[in-house]
């Protein structure tokens, strides 16, 4: 390679690529080049060939196909000269992989190679196997390798050793071979032969127990010597880094001892000195001394229990939890969340330092700081760290205080104390970084608050002062507004005052102020202005001196441009205009809201229809909800249909008078009942259910029974089912009639009918797939399919992988699997979507395949799925 | 307890300039070519973008790759995610110094003109891998005995 010849011609071919300025240059350098040694390659001869495939590794670098070039390598490999076989074989590695079949070819040359008198030469052959050899190579040519392990040259010996890794890689049966070869190389005190024997024995350990046993039993004082012997050595500069006397091979001999001593009290017990003495003695000022400790409590977590080591561990990630560099902390963090599993006291007392990790500058540490935070939590310690943490979130990223906000809410959720501590907890999140607060959070927050109904007058109080300062987070301003139409009574007259407050004066109309703000102000959104409006209502109750200000105010949002604001207005203002006399009785106080029921609801996304309502009660006294609660809930749950996610919270959402997400106009998927209107509708059990079309002018309710001026008939006409349906906004679909105990409009859940039957997708003697269907509302074209995986034999399946194709037609999603590990008779699952772009003319086909490791060994399992039910 | 003791190697090493143009790539696992390709370019725009205040690893599918930067070539390597990052960050250092010695004063440029020589060096210092040996004298005298024979 560094004759003349070809060292010029490849330097020139190099610069003349290099020289090209745009791709297309490039391209039409290398089409000449690669023409030319094509014709070279056809006159075969073998003068040039040396220099060729030299040219074509280059030009394969740069990302050029070069597969012409695959025999050259082989005849040169076949070639008598040492430079031949070492590009020859440079060449193979590059060019080819295991999988090719032309490898196969070099099985041959490679033989005789590893029995070449040149020891060069057979570390060309062992470089090439040990890195590329396929399992049939591998397998015959194991005894070769297996014979020069003993070599009396030692770069032998060590290729040797590595290469043999790769053997009981790709074969793991050939493993018991190699035992006896690998533990002479134990005791050698060559680093390098040393370093590859080692590595070569943890292989032999994690593949065949009966070599971990052998290991265990026989080397494992061995290595705990020559370990001993290397942390004690005197300065030897050919190994050191940074004082370390080849911090890889100690790192290599922990390893090697964490797989002996794992399960195994007995050489566990062995190795607690050697530990401890590294562990202690380690110089760690340095990333070498670091990796070293690293590897070291490695092992210590790994090995049966001594509680001491443990300790001594946990203070070294302690220790590197406030190195300057952020990969030491990186890495501790990691280990720590695993050592809670063991010994949680001890990780606590790091508490403090792993705080000041959420503080870090480097993202990917903050996260795992908080992750393992959140580990950390107990009753003893929850206030100071909700504290720290919040205290942090008034100061933390913008792009953090997602993550953060999510984990204190959740933290507090868990762990609320009492009330009082929860609210105020809450409320500092809100004010902080409400608007990355999610709903279900904000919603939860109100019913505990409606629970704590000693506590509404403190609620609302902090809430208005809170809303002063921190009016553009969102959610902050839409709990507020909620307590403030709620209890707007105790705000104003400092009902309930508990004494840690200070007294505060508010009157009427500053309350309804911080309300129309809301509706005012330009970037709030419309749940925001929806639910003002309500409370606006509710307080022209509560604050009849202003009645006639809020009036106007309702007024004004009749002309809004929001549909949903213009609906809601001429409502309430026909309320408070022409129904004062019932008006009380509507906005009365929320009952408490169900916390047991909101809180099963919201942990399992319940299907939100309920297959019976409640039977409505046929005498309604003065529109107060009469219905018992749980009619309520359920009302709010059967109206919500449409949104695959729903959740427990949609029902609140309907009692709060928000879910203003769709504004679909087609029937059958709507979401729930719109505001306050048709909550006000389901109080009084008015309305019939009509999935009808946006039809009429939003007609005052009231006055459609022809109502015009005496009140009680109206209540009684309320009570006929002979209503004429009220005009809602599309979401009429859902609405109910207590009365008449009509059913709801089908749920979504309900087009789930024609019941597609679960099929078995496939059946071995080993593996059974079973797939049950479902669709999901508003589009045939999908299914969701549920695949169920049974190991159907007695051995545990690792690393199971499930891959399906399918034809064009047909658009394929699958989500992650349960798990990746399949226990004997045991079963996981995945789901998978398919889209049939030909739903109803061809049905759905899948070829899929499944790999998985059994017993060391891997196993491909593949079939075609033919049996889909018809029309999916 | 569930520690994972697993077959631990590394699955590939790159060399790569910040443009994203290769200058070494090594596997020692099967890749197709068009693989190879695709996750050259991914690696590539995971390491370039990095912050230096950044850790030196991340995650790369379901593995993780350890990776540093010395003047404007990024080496990365890509090892199983429960293995030490630390000990790869000092082999990487290691390859380095080991390219320093031999090219004195290792430049782009010459990795480029002896590509061939970087694998050769490469080939004595990790096979199947795992690391050959850990003394750079020993490499480089052995890539000495090495060039005499051609």
């Amino acid at each position: 390679m560094n004759s003349i010849f070809s060292g010029t011609r490849l330097r020139d071919m190099i610069r003349s690529i290099r020289a090209c300025k745009t791709a297309a240059e490039e391209r039409g350098v290398v089409r000449k080049e690669c023409a030319d040694i094509r014709a070279s390659i056809n006159e075969n001869d073998p003068h040039d060939r040396h220099r060729n495939l030299a040219k074509l590794m280059f030009i394969h670098m740069l990302g050029y196909p070069t597969h012409f070039g695959q025999m050259e390598c082989l005849k040169l490999i076949a070639s008598p000269g040492f430079p031949e076989k070492r590009i020859g074989y440079l060449g193979l590695m590059l060019l080819l992989d295991e999988r090719q079949e032309v490898l196969m070819l070099v099985t041959n040359s490679l033989k005789q190679d590893l029995n070449h008198t040149n020891q060069y030469v057979v570390g060309l052959a062992l470089c090439a196997l040990g890195n590329i050899c396929s399992a049939e190579m591998a397998r015959d040519l194991a005894p070769e390798v297996e014979r020069l392990i003993q070599f009396r040259d030692p770069n032998i010996r060590k290729k040797a050793a590595l290469c043999s890794t790769r053997i009981v890689r790709k074969v793991p049966d050939l493993a018991e071979n190699f035992i006896n070869a690998a533990s002479s190389l134990l005791k050698e005190k060559h680093h390098g032969v040393l370093i590859t024997g080692v590595q070569l024995c943890y292989e032999l350990c994690t593949i065949n127990d009966e070599a971990l046993e052998y290991f265990r039993k026989k080397c494992t004082e061995g290595l705990i010597k020559t370990l001993k012997d290397i942390t004690n050595s005197a300065y030897q500069p050919e190994y050191d880094v940074a004082g370390i006397t080849d911090p890889f091979l100690h790192i290599r001999l922990l390893k090697l001892l964490r797989v002996l001593g794992h399960g195994d009290a007995d050489a566990s017990d062995l190795m607690t000195d050697i530990l401890a003495q590294v562990a202690t003695k380690t110089e760690s000022n340095k990333n070498a001394g670091n990796a070293v400790l690293y590897e070291c409590v490695e092992t210590i977590m790994a090995i049966e229990d001594t509680s001491s080591l443990r300790v001594l561990a946990i203070n070294i990630l302690g220790r590197f939890l406030s190195n300057r560099d952020n990969n030491i902390r990186y890495v501790a963090l990691n280990m720590l969340m695993k050592a809670i599993a063991f010994d949680d006291q001890a990780v606590q007392r790091h508490r403090v330092t792993i705080l000041e990790c959420v503080k870090d500058p480097d993202a990917s540490i903050r996260k795992r700081a908080l992750e393992l935070v959140s580990l950390l939590v107990n009753e003893n310690n929850v206030k100071q760290l909700t504290k720290e943490l919040i205290d942090y979130l008034e100061i933390s990223d913008e792009d953090f205080k997602e993550d953060l906000s999510a984990k204190i809410c959740s933290i507090v959720e868990k762990f609320s104390l009492e009330k009082i501590w929860y609210i105020d907890q809450m409320l500092k999140v809100l004010s902080e970084a409400g608007k990355f607060v999610k709903d279900d959070v904000w919603h939860a927050l109100i019913v505990v608050i409606s629970n704590a109904s000693e506590l509404h007058g403190y609620t609302v109080r902090a809430l208005y002062k809170a809303v002063l300062t921190y009016s553009e987070q969102e959610t902050l301003v839409r709990v507020a507004i909620w307590c403030i139409g709620e209890y707007g009574d105790l705000l104003v007259n400092n009902v309930g005052m508990l004494g840690i407050e200070d007294p505060i004066t508010v009157t009427e109309s500053d309350a309804v102020d911080v309300v129309e703000d809301a509706i005012t102000r330009h970037n709030s959104d419309m749940t925001t202005k929806a639910m003002a409006l309500v409370a606006l209502l509710k307080l022209s109750s509560r604050f009849p001196s202003i009645s006639e200000r809020i009036k106007d105010t309702i007024v004004k949002q009749k002309g809004s441009l929001l549909l949903e604001m213009q609906q809601r207005a001429i409502e309430f203002n026909s309320i408070v205009d022409r129904h004062k006399n019932i008006r009380s009785s509507l906005v009365e106080r929320m009952p408490v809201l169900d916390e047991a029921t909101f809180n099963v609801r919201r942990a399992g996304s319940l299907p939100a229809s309920v297959s019976t309502m409640a039977k409505p009660s046929v005498s309604i006294p003065n529109g107060v909800a009469a219905a018992p609660l749980v009619d309520l809930l359920d009302l709010g749950s059967d109206d919500i249909m449409a949104a695959p996610s729903s959740s427990g919270a949609d029902f609140l959402q309907d009692l709060l008078g928000v879910d203003l997400g769709s504004s679909s106009v087609q029937s059958g998927a709507t979401p729930g009942p719109k505001a306050g209107a048709d909550l006000l509708m389901d109080i009084l059990s008015i309305g019939t259910p009509s999935p009808a079309q946006n039809n009429t002018s939003s007609v005052d309710l009231l006055s459609t029974a022809g109502i015009n001026n005496n009140p009680s008939n109206a209540l009684d006409t309320l009570s006929s089912p002979a209503l004429p349906h009220i005009a809602t906004t599309a979401s009429a679909g859902g609405m109910f009639d207590l009365l008449d105990g009509l059913t709801p409009s089908p749920s979504k859940e309900a087009t789930n009918g024609p019941a597609y039957p679960p099929i078995v997708a496939y059946e071995s003697s080993t593996l059974k797939i079973e797939f049950t269907f479902s669709k999901s509302s508003g589009n045939p074209q999908e299914t969701n399919v549920q695949a169920t995986f049974i190991n159907l034999s007695p051995n545990t399946f690792t690393y199971f992988i499930f891959q399906a194709a399918v034809p064009k037609f047909l658009q394929l999603h699958l989500d992650p699997a349960s798990s990746n590990t399949l226990p004997a008779s045991g079963n996981i699952t995945q789901n998978l979507r398919v889209t049939n772009s030909q739903h109803g003319k061809k049905s759905l086909v899948m070829r899929m395949r499944i790999g998985y490791k059994v017993n060391g060994k891997d196993v491909l399992e593949e079939g075609q799925i033919n049996n889909f039910p018809r029309g999916l | 307890s569930d520690i994972s003791i697993l077959s631990l190697q590394i699955r590939f090493i790159l060399l790569q300039n910040r443009q994203g143009k290769t200058r070494l790539a090594k596997y020692y696992v099967p890749l197709e070519e068009s693989e190879k390709h695709k996750v050259e370019y991914e690696v590539h725009r995971l390491v370039v973008n990095r912050d230096s205040k950044f850790t030196n690893f991340v995650e790369f599918r379901t593995h993780k790759v350890i990776y540093r930067r010395y003047a404007g070539l990024f080496f990365s390597l890509c090892v199983d995610i429960t293995d030490n990052e630390l000990a790869y960050l000092e082999c990487i250092h290691l390859f380095v110094e080991i390219l320093d010695h031999f090219f004195s004063n290792v430049c782009e440029l010459d990795l480029v003109f002896n590509f061939h020589k970087v694998y050769l060096i490469l080939d004595e210092f990790i096979l199947a891998g795992e690391l050959q040996e850990t003394s750079k004298r020993a490499i480089i005298e052995r890539m000495s005995e090495l060039e005499k024979l051609e």
